[in-house]
C-alpha cells in the first residue's frame, strides 16, 4: 500500500494515514472487499507506533470505509453509503471548482454566482 | 485494555528524594516510553518494578501477579536491559549464554544466534573489550533470547550512535508485530519515542505528570507563538504554560482549536515536540 508520511506536516501521523487510505479507496486503487495490511504490519512498514495506525483504522471504520473481522483483519467496505456520498461530494467539489474558475474568467462576482445557484437550487 | 504493569499508591522514601502515591498502568501489546529529567524517579520506578528495591508501601502487579509469591514466574517472562554492566567483565557472550540459558524455560539458542549476527557481536571476546554500544547490544541479546512477554529497558539508547539507535527501534517494532508483547523503556532521547511509542509516561519529582497516547499528545497539545500584547488576564487562561520574551511569547496549550478560534491569524500554532512539552512542564512554573 502506497502511504507516505511527512514528518514536517502539521497533520498528525494518524490523520495522514487516514486521509491517504481514504483516497486510495475513493480512487478505487483499493478495491471493494480488498484486505488491508494488519495494523501491526503497517505500523512496522511505516515506522510508526501501533496505536497511530489503530487510530487511523478506527476512524476509517467509524466512517464505514472499512470493516474489521476479529482474527481476519480489515477490509474495504462494499457499496457503503458513506463511500458513495463521499464520491458524490468529491464530484460536486470538482464541478464547483470549475464553475468558480469559469465565473472568474468572465467576471461573474461571488454574489451573482450565489444568486444563480439559489435559482437553480430552488428549481 | 489489559494491563501488564499496575502500580498503585507506591511510596518510597530516600533521604532527599521520595516517590509519593505513584499510580501507573502500562497497557499490554504496546510500547510505552518513560521520560523525565535526571533524578525524577525513572530508575527508582523501574527498579521497584523489577523488585530490585522494595517500595515502602503500595501495590505492584506485573502480569496481574505480585512479586512476593510469583517473583520467579514474573522474571521468567521479563527481558530486562539496563545500562550498568552487570556481567563479569572477563566472560564472553558464549560463556554468558551457557550460564543464562539454563535459567530460562523459554531460552532459544536460535534467537540468540540471530541477534548476535544481526548486531554483529563477537561470541568469544570478553565483555571487557566491548565498547559501550556493544555492551548495550549484548545486554539486549541476552534479554531477548528467552522470548520475553514484557521487555523493560532503562535508557537503552543512552550513548549509542544514531545508526544503532535506528536498528534498535526497528528491532522494537519487529517485536511489536506480536500483539502479546509489551515494552516499557526509559529514555532521554525523546525523538526516538515520537515515532514508535504508543504511550508516553512523564515523571517529574517522583510524580507522574501524564500518561498519554502519542495521538493525544500530537492532537491535543500545541505550541503557540505570538505578540506579547495578546496576552492579558483573560487570554492567559487558555494556555497551560507561557514563557515570555521581550516582545513575544511562546506557550503550550491543550486547546489548539479554541486558540485558533480566539486569535485567528494573529498567532502561529505549531506542532509541539515531546521535548518542548517536557520543557514546559519542567521549566516554566
Amino acid at each position: 500500500m502506497k502511504i507516505l508520511l511527512s514528518n514536517s506536516s502539521k497533520d498528525p501521523f494518524y490523520n495522514q494515514i487516514y486521509e491517504q487510505i481514504k483516497s486510495l479507496i475513493l480512487s478505487d486503487e483499493l478495491k471493494d472487499g480488498e484486505g488491508l495490511p494488519s495494523m501491526r504490519k503497517l505500523a512496522y512498514d511505516l515506522g510508526v507506533s501501533v496505536i497511530t495506525v489503530k487510530r487511523a483504522y478506527d476512524e476509517l471504520e467509524k466512517e464505514n470505509f472499512i470493516y474489521s473481522i476479529v482474527g481476519k483483519g480489515s477490509f474495504v467496505s462494499e457499496n457503503n453509503i458513506a463511500l458513495i456520498k463521499e464520491k458524490k461530494m468529491q464530484a460536486v467539489e470538482e464541478q464547483l471548482q470549475a464553475v468558480v474558475t469559469n465565473s472568474k474568467e468572465v467576471g461573474i462576482s461571488l454574489d451573482e454566482l450565489q444568486e444563480m445557484i439559489n435559482l437553480f437550487y430552488k428549481e | 485494555m489489559e494491563k501488564v504493569i499496575e502500580l498503585e499508591n507506591l511510596n518510597k522514601n530516600f533521604p532527599g528524594f521520595s516517590i509519593n502515591d505513584l499510580n501507573l498502568n502500562i497497557n499490554k501489546g504496546y510500547v510505552t516510553g518513560f521520560v523525565g529529567a535526571n533524578g525524577s524517579g525513572k530508575s527508582t520506578t523501574i527498579k521497584m518494578i523489577m523488585n530490585l528495591i522494595k517500595p515502602d508501601s503500595g501495590d505492584l502487579k506485573i502480569f496481574g501477579m505480585e512479586h512476593g509469591d510469583y517473583e520467579k514466574t514474573i522474571k521468567q517472562k521479563i527481558g530486562f536491559v539496563y545500562d550498568d554492566n552487570i556481567y563479569y567483565e572477563g566472560l564472553s557472550l558464549r560463556d554468558l549464554q551457557k550460564i543464562i540459558a539454563p535459567v530460562y524455560h523459554d531460552w532459544n539458542n536460535e534467537t540468540f544466534y540471530n541477534y548476535i549476527e544481526k548486531f554483529e557481536l563477537p561470541l568469544n571476546k570478553p565483555i571487557k573489550n566491548f565498547s559501550k554500544g556493544m555492551r548495550m547490544k549484548a545486554s539486549l541479546v541476552l534479554a531477548l533470547s528467552h522470548n520475553p512477554e514484557l521487555i523493560i529497558m532503562d535508557e537503552p539508547t543512552a550513548g549509542l550512535d544514531p545508526v544503532f539507535r535506528k536498528d534498535l527501534l526497528k528491532t522494537i517494532q519487529e517485536i511489536m508485530m506480536d500483539e502479546d508483547k509489551s515494552i516499557f523503556f526509559s529514555t532521554h532521547i525523546t525523538s526516538d519515542l515520537e515515532k514508535i511509542a504508543d504511550y508516553i509516561v512523564f515523571i517529574k519529582d517522583g510524580d507522574i505528570i501524564f500518561n498519554h497516547s502519542i495521538n493525544t499528545l500530537q492532537n491535543d497539545f500545541a505550541l503557540v507563538k505570538g505578540n506579547r500584547s495578546l496576552i492579558d488576564r483573560d487570554t492567559e487562561q487558555e494556555f497551560d504554560y507561557i514563557s515570555f520574551k521581550e516582545d513575544t511569547f511562546e506557550a503550550m496549550t491543550k486547546k489548539p482549536r479554541k486558540i485558533a478560534e480566539i486569535f485567528g491569524d494573529e498567532v502561529i500554532i505549531d506542532k509541539i515536540s515531546l521535548e518542548e512539552i517536557m520543557y514546559f512542564f519542567n521549566g516554566v512554573e
